[in-house]
């Protein structure tokens, strides 16, 4: 990874409100279903 | 294990066995730390809210297949998913640089269409008809080395074994070749330039 020697303190920052709602729909939709050894992922609307 | 520890173990147990709330509360609690992470590495807003979702991605996946096994260190667990993926954006952007066309920086300043135009193709249409034409002109010898180095990009030891002569011969020939065209081309008081 490159080197950054900037000295100038970066304030803090977050993301933005869609990446949030986008993650917490993400998770309410994502169910994994277990069949015998194997793992399915599906995304439910 | 001090309270927020104590604290993001209980939400990550809650979030796994179904309670989608711990999620926020988790990702609310330490969004600023980890997006700031990530922002310190890369300098791109678009690319650390990228990383940022796979990240969470990674992390939502991992706790739903019931995987998660650090019990009491959700942030480093997650800072360091961060870090990986960071990594991964650096090793992708080293065999695929990125430019970006932001601020003063023209990207066409570094790409550019190396074709020709419509009027100087044309133009240098024209030029290779009269030279075709010009080398006629030749000397039967001269002409024959000429066609064989520059339209069928033969080198002198091919041209060499295919007329019979020496190499140095065949260098001959084509020297006199060119010579000779340049006074062809004099005499015609011919321009070739495009």
């Amino acid at each position: 990874m490159a080197k950054l020697y900037s000295r100038k303190k970066l304030q803090p920052m977050n993301p933005k409100k869609e990446t949030i709602s986008f993650l917490l729909s993400y998770s309410k939709a994502l169910r994994i279903n277990t069949y015998k050894k194997l793992e399915f992922e599906s995304i439910l609307n | 294990m001090d309270n927020a520890e104590a604290n993001d173990a209980l939400l990550v147990k809650s979030y796994m066995e179904g309670d989608e709330q711990s999620l926020s509360i988790l990702i609310n609690r330490h969004q600023q730390r980890i997006y700031s992470f990530i922002f310190s590495k890369v300098f791109d807003k678009d690319v650390a809210e990228d990383i940022f979702q796979d990240t969470f991605i990674k992390v939502i996946k991992t706790l739903k297949r019931g995987k998660y096994n650090e019990e009491g260190k959700f942030l480093p667990w997650v800072m360091r998913i961060a870090h990986n993926l960071v990594i991964d954006h650096f090793r992708k952007n080293k065999r695929m640089p990125k430019f970006e066309n932001s601020g003063d920086f023209n990207i066409f300043s570094v790409l550019c269409d190396s074709g020709l135009n419509a009027e100087k193709q044309i133009i240098k249409d024209q030029i290779e008809a009269d030279v075709q034409e010009l080398i006629k002109e030749l000397p039967e010898d001269q002409l024959e080395v000429l066609v064989m180095r520059i339209y069928k990009d033969m080198s002198f030891k091919e041209i060499s074994e295919r007329t019979g002569v020496s190499i140095n011969t065949a260098l001959g020939r084509m020297r006199y070749a060119l010579i000779n065209l340049r006074k062809v081309i004099e005499k015609h008081n011919l321009v070739l330039t495009n």
